[in-house]
């Protein structure tokens, strides 16, 4: 078990930067439900960004609907902005094949065309499937296969490394 | 096997949408659960999601319908499948092809999903028993028997608007003889708990023993309006009616028609619900059917929604595992 927000710290700082570098004064932030939205929350906090923050629950752009169906626990996404040329940041708790954020990306284009988007994970696990890459990473991690990461919370944000349940 | 558990699979899933009767309270808040995260993709710039990509959607309609069949085809659109609509009361039926001959045409064009309307009671359920089993069958409406996709949008309408159910008071007013509305939504309201349903009709158009079904019966409004939360208002079928149920539709509209007088008695936060298509002068005055509490054109909104997750709930649930093939 892992206290997430220094994590998170480090991820504050290295968007920090990464905005000045590229000249983005107000970045909007969206969070992948459900831990991505914690952290997202969090990051908008720490940055203080007054605009209101996005969420999406990406279960009706996932790529296995004809495999597992629909996520019975999905909630509304929202974007309470207008996506058109804002700059966007992206924000995930666990970055692994990618596939996720993939469909993360497609629902936002049905919103809008924004200027930009960047990535921001807590954890970036390896083991990609698809051309994906984050630019802000709290903490890269090599886990076996067998092994998952979780972000618990809302309150307290820790991160459990378990085994993987058949 | 009744259509109650033919419809569910071996781990309760809805695989077919027949009929609202004997499901559990958690398949009708799963259904509206998935309809709230589907109700804002009208407001976005694309009002469209992929999830059902690929599938082919076919509406049976083997009975004239507006609201229905169109909702059920932007639905399957909104959700990114193709979609066919047969009306087939104007097609080969009158060339004396039988209903199971028709199904095996249309099978034969690799499709994922029937629509089904028809006059008679059974009918959907009929196709799912007969149809392959890839495929999943929604009731769009079959003789009096039931309407659940309504009774879906209708409990989605009320809960946005009166999320109290234990609380609720909710008054179905006029022709609930001939109306697979009014039972589809009478069990889907006491699956989720509502407070209070009650029935008000004259003697003439009410199912024999309608009190099994779990209302209070009231046959002058005056009495079954009265601080009601809910008010659904039903069209007088006239086309159902064999025989002299009512004197006329002037008398009808004097005794049970909803006008702004009657809609006094209920409570001052109410809503008025009806299917459609409405009537005016006969079940309800134009100035409630048009005024603010009704909610009359919400409900059609809300029905695109609502069938969307049926749809993307029962193709979910005939999903197959990596590997496995058809």
């Amino acid at each position: 078990m892992r206290d997430a927000e220094s994590l998170i710290d480090a991820m504050a700082s290295q968007l920090r930067d990464l905005l000045a570098e590229r000249g983005i004064a107000e970045p909007m932030l969206v969070g992948i439900h459900t831990g991505g939205v914690w952290i997202a929350e969090r990051l908008r906090q720490r940055l203080g960004v007054a605009a209101p923050l996005g969420q999406l629950d990406i279960s009706f752009y996932r790529d296995d609907f004809s495999r597992i169906g629909v996520n019975r626990r999905v909630r509304p996404s929202e974007l309470p902005f207008d996506v058109d040329d804002r700059h966007l940041v992206l924000v995930d708790d666990v970055l692994n094949t990618g596939r996720t954020v993939r469909a993360a990306l497609n629902e936002l284009f049905d919103y809008g065309r924004p200027a930009s988007v960047l990535l921001a994970v807590l954890v970036d696990r390896g083991g990609r499937e698809l051309p994906i890459e984050a630019q802000v990473v709290g903490a890269r991690l090599k886990l076996p296969v067998d092994q998952e990461v979780q972000l618990t919370g809302p309150e307290l944000l820790q991160l459990i490394i378990q085994q993987t349940t058949p | 096997m009744s259509a109650t558990h033919f419809q569910l699979d071996q781990q309760g899933r809805l695989l077919h949408f027949l009929t609202v009767e004997g499901l559990s309270r958690r398949h009708l808040t799963d259904i509206l659960d998935t309809a709230e995260s589907l109700h804002g993709v009208a407001e976005r710039r694309v009002k469209k999601l992929p999830t059902l990509h690929g599938k082919t959607v076919v509406n049976l309609f083997f009975e004239a319908s507006t609201r229905t069949r169109t909702t059920f085809e932007l639905a399957a659109k909104r959700l990114s499948a193709d979609v066919l609509t047969l009306n087939i009361a104007t097609s080969s039926a009158v060339k004396g092809e039988t209903l199971l001959d028709t199904l095996r045409n249309i099978e034969a064009m690799q499709c994922d999903m029937f629509v089904v309307r028809h006059q008679q009671s059974g009918a959907a359920e009929f196709i799912a028993r007969h149809v392959r089993p890839h495929i999943a069958v929604l009731n769009a409406g079959d003789g009096r028997h039931a309407h659940p996709t309504q009774a879906m949008l209708d409990v989605f309408t009320i809960r946005r608007h009166k999320p109290d159910f234990p609380n609720l008071q909710v008054a179905i007013v006029g022709d609930i003889l001939h109306s697979r509305v009014a039972r589809s939504l009478i069990h889907a309201l006491n699956i989720l708990g509502a407070g209070e349903i009650r029935v008000v009709a004259p003697r003439t158009l009410l199912p024999a023993q309608v009190e099994t079904l779990g209302v209070r019966v009231f046959y002058d409004p005056s009495q079954g309006l009265r601080d009601a939360d809910v008010v659904v208002m039903l069209r007088l079928q006239r086309e159902r009616m064999e025989g002299a149920l009512l004197p006329t539709e002037q008398e009808f509209f004097q005794r049970y028609g909803l006008t702004e007088d009657r809609l006094a008695l209920a409570r001052p936060d109410a809503i008025v619900m009806h299917p459609g298509p409405i009537n005016r002068g006969v079940e309800i005055d134009s100035r409630v059917a048009d005024g603010p509490r009704s909610v009359i054109l919400e409900q059609v909104t809300n029905g695109i929604a609502v069938r969307m997750a049926i749809m993307s709930i029962t193709l979910g649930n005939h999903a197959r595992p990596a590997g496995e093939s058809l």
